[in-house]
């Protein structure tokens, strides 16, 4: 192998290293630009720092499953049932104003079923509350002038920022508030009935409401404190009009118009009407995690990677010497890169997760350990150091291949079965192992090379 | 150097003999502990903010709701861990009421609730992904050695691999089954995957052992318990060293890792250790058993 080829890839290995480990942890880099600018008037950007993604078990928040009796529904329609409930369930969801929630529909052995994710939800028992409930009907009134300005302000502070800095805001539960309008007492459970019915001169479909005796006289009073004001009507806390209000109405009568299809505005009446969601759901299983909880096991965990590591770095030094040095720096290049890896893909972290890359650590070593013990192996039959460099890789590669393979094939079953726990173990497991065979095979290599033909290699020693 | 190891395989075959069969009889004796991941049921855990009362007026307050027979057992300085049937969301409120949320004396930090079909269903499934695993592993090793033929053929490494991996689940199993006994530890999701981690490990070594063997075997010129010593000889430093930089890990995953990957772990290293131990002293051993049986015949 020629000395030029050996350190084109060396190069080529320390650059993935440079983007990789900066991409895991850019608060160096980042800090040293800070400092450059600061003190030389530079304008160097940061670096790319995508987020990790952490499961819920680590970032707190509630995972629901839901069972749908489709009973009542006929065989060809159930698909299409699921999907109208899982938009309905999804727009309830979305009103939490957590970060990507997950709604899916999932269907195993006959059964239906609803998964609801929902990550650092303070509250469970209340976005329960909300997704089982009936088509949440409401009328809001318009906010005073200077309490819109005050939540638009806020939401100008908090763009672009990531949850956790948000909620260092001073009053930042204001964000989450509709900036025009503001709740008021009037809401579904005053209806009485709601009827389909179309506007005398477009033709356009209108929903007429009706109130009950009380809820007359909710509206009566809140009509006439809005004269002249708009008044919002929402549904599942999505605007569907906001008409102006002329006078005071009395009676209980209202009427929705706005831009929806017949079909929509059937539905609409229809759910007004039942109360209920498109087909009835029940909560089947619920787990719930607070926020602290999964900060102390995302603590722990990554203290315990760095202990196991450091035990690893230590024992590999300690019995290959250079080698195992070489080894240490292409196992930090590793974690570099699965880091970089899991906030590329991206892969959610949970705590099965980090258990999986931990225990790949350990496992990291081994291709490592075969290919040195094989190195040692040849010199002692007394070949020369290059020779024996080359012939150590080559001879353990099946070992390497094949060892490996029976880990990923039970990892592959694990990542068919299904639960979400075993899935992220599996998943960092996987690509734990295929990082770290490269690792072995190209970063150790390189670094190894480097060394053939020079003096080390007469200090056996060390090797 | 080379150490004549398979000469006192007797001994190696009893103390695994030995192990196994306690486990077996602590497996029976005791049983194993489901999880609720498995029977369904719920589980939750709450802090309190002042001093925790003693489980005497825990029970007392929840004693009016319908939990089915519940547990209520202390945890740290100031938590505890409720276990009960599995429950709806009114009476979760209610447990929550009773122990003093609304006045704030708790906070909740964990609840889960699993219906018993859930429950039921993830048994199916578990045991279906085991008998998968443990098929495509045999199935994996005849493959791989379908070559060798000569002294022993490529189905008998599959058989004895199979032993190999009974012995390495058995025991963490009968250690899982004492503990369920003494300490109500139980078997969840994540002990079945870590028991099945331990299925792909295992098997790697034994491969390496094996593969060492094959590539000797071809090389000829040498008994078969001579090339066995020799390749176990070779392998020595390769396993020990492999399976301590993982132990390392595990541990620190043991010890640090939180109450959650406790389990995890411990299953890991019961495996990863009998593994050890199997692939090296059975493995091996075993092959130069059943070969001197078939020449006797």
């Amino acid at each position: 192998m020629k000395k030029k080829r050996v350190y084109l890839i060396l190069f080529s290995v320390l650059i993935l290293a440079f983007f990789s480990f900066n991409l895991s942890y850019p608060n160096y880099f980042n800090g040293t630009v800070d400092f450059l600018n600061s003190k030389l008037g530079f304008q160097f950007p940061h670096f790319w720092n995508p987020p990790f993604r952490l499961g819920l078990d680590l970032q707190g928040g509630t995972h629901l499953i839901y069972e749908a009796d489709l009973s009542g529904v006929e065989e060809g329609d159930r698909t299409f049932a699921m999907q109208g409930l899982r938009d309905i369930i999804e727009r309830r969801v979305n009103l939490f104003g957590v970060q990507e929630p997950v709604v899916q529909t999932q269907e195993t052995a006959g059964h239906n079923r609803l998964v609801v994710e929902l990550a650092g939800v303070k509250d469970p028992a209340e976005a329960i509350k909300m997704i089982g409930q009936t088509p949440f009907l409401e009328f809001r009134k318009q906010r005073p002038q200077e309490d819109s300005e005050r939540i638009i302000e806020k939401l100008e502070e908090i763009q672009g920022k990531s949850l956790e800095e948000i909620q260092s805001i001073e009053n930042w539960q204001l964000s989450l508030e509709d900036p025009y309008f503001e709740s008021t007492e009037l809401t579904g459970k005053y209806l009485k009935k709601s009827e389909l019915s179309f506007d005398q001169n477009t033709q356009k479909p209108l929903i007429l409401l009706q109130f009950n005796d009380d809820g007359a006289k909710v509206f009566e009073a809140l009509t006439e404190e809005s004269i002249g004001k708009q008044l919002a009507i929402y549904i599942d806390g999505v605007l569907l009009s906001a008409p102006t209000v002329q006078e005071k109405i009395s009676g209980g009568k209202a009427q929705i118009t706005g831009t929806f299809t017949i079909k929509e505005a059937q539905d609409l009446v229809k759910n007004l009407n039942a109360g209920a969601l498109p087909v009835p759901i029940q909560l089947i299983s619920q787990q719930s995690v607070g926020p602290t909880l999964g900060m102390v096991s995302l603590q722990r965990s990554l203290t315990a990677g760095i202990y196991g590591l450091l035990a690893v770095i230590i024992f590999m030094v300690l019995f290959y010497r250079l080698p195992g040095l070489l080894a240490s720096i292409a196992l930090g290049i590793y974690i570099a890169l699965i880091l970089a890896l899991f906030k590329l893909i991206p892969v959610t972290l949970t705590l099965a997760g980090i258990g999986g890359f931990i225990l790949s650590i350990g496992m990291a070593v081994d291709a490592n350990v075969l290919i040195f013990s094989r190195i040692r192996e040849e010199l002692k039959e007394g070949k020369s150091f290059g020779v024996a460099i080359e012939e150590g890789f080559r001879r353990s590669w099946p070992s390497i291949r094949d060892g490996n393979f029976t880990t990923i094939l039970v990892a592959l079953i694990l990542f068919s079965f299904g639960t979400s726990f075993i899935k992220g173990f599996a998943l960092t497991l996987i690509v734990g192992i295929l990082v770290s065979i490269f690792s072995a095979i190209v970063i150790t290599r390189a670094l190894m090379r480097v060394f053939a033909g020079t003096v080390f290699e007469k200090w056996r020693w060390i090797w | 150097m080379a150490i004549k190891y398979t000469k006192y395989r007797l001994i190696y075959f009893i103390i695994a003999g030995v192990l196994a069969a306690a486990s077996i009889v602590a497996l029976f004796a005791f049983g194993l502990k489901p999880g609720i991941d498995f029977t369904g049921g719920s589980i939750l855990e709450a802090d309190y903010k002042q001093d925790r009362p003693s489980n005497q007026e825990m029970r007392e307050k929840l004693s009016g709701l319908d939990l089915g027979s519940f547990s209520v057992q202390p945890t740290g300085d100031k938590g505890v861990i409720l276990k009960m049937k599995s429950i709806d969301e009114d009476t979760h409120a209610k447990v929550l009421e009773n122990l003093g949320i609304n006045e704030g004396k708790i906070e909740e930090k964990r609840f889960e609730s699993i219906g018993p079909a859930v429950g039921a269903e993830l048994k199916g499934k578990t045991s279906l992904v085991i008998f998968l695993a443990l098929l495509s592993m045999v199935v994996y090793i005849i493959l791989a050695f379908r070559r060798v033929q000569r002294p022993i053929r490529s189905w008998q490494y599959g058989i004895v691999a199979l032993i190999t991996l009974f012995h390495d689940i058995l025991i963490p199993l009968g250690v899982f089954a004492v503990l369920g006994k003494l300490y109500g530890v139980e078997i969840t999701i994540p002990v079945i995957t870590a028991l099945l981690t331990v299925l792909g490990y295992s098997i790697n070594s034994t491969v390496v052992v094996f593969d060492r063997i094959r590539e000797n075997v071809f090389r000829g010129g040498e008994s078969f318990e001579e090339v066995v010593d020799r390749s176990l000889n070779q392998t020595l430093t390769r396993q020990l060293n492999t399976s301590l930089t993982t132990l390392f890990v595990l541990l620190a995953i043991f010890f640090f890792g939180g109450p959650t990957l406790k389990y995890f772990s411990l299953a890991l290293i019961l495996g990863v250790v009998s593994g050890m131990y199997s692939s090296f002293f059975i493995s091996g051993s075993l092959l130069v058993s059943w070969l001197k049986m078939r020449n006797r015949k």
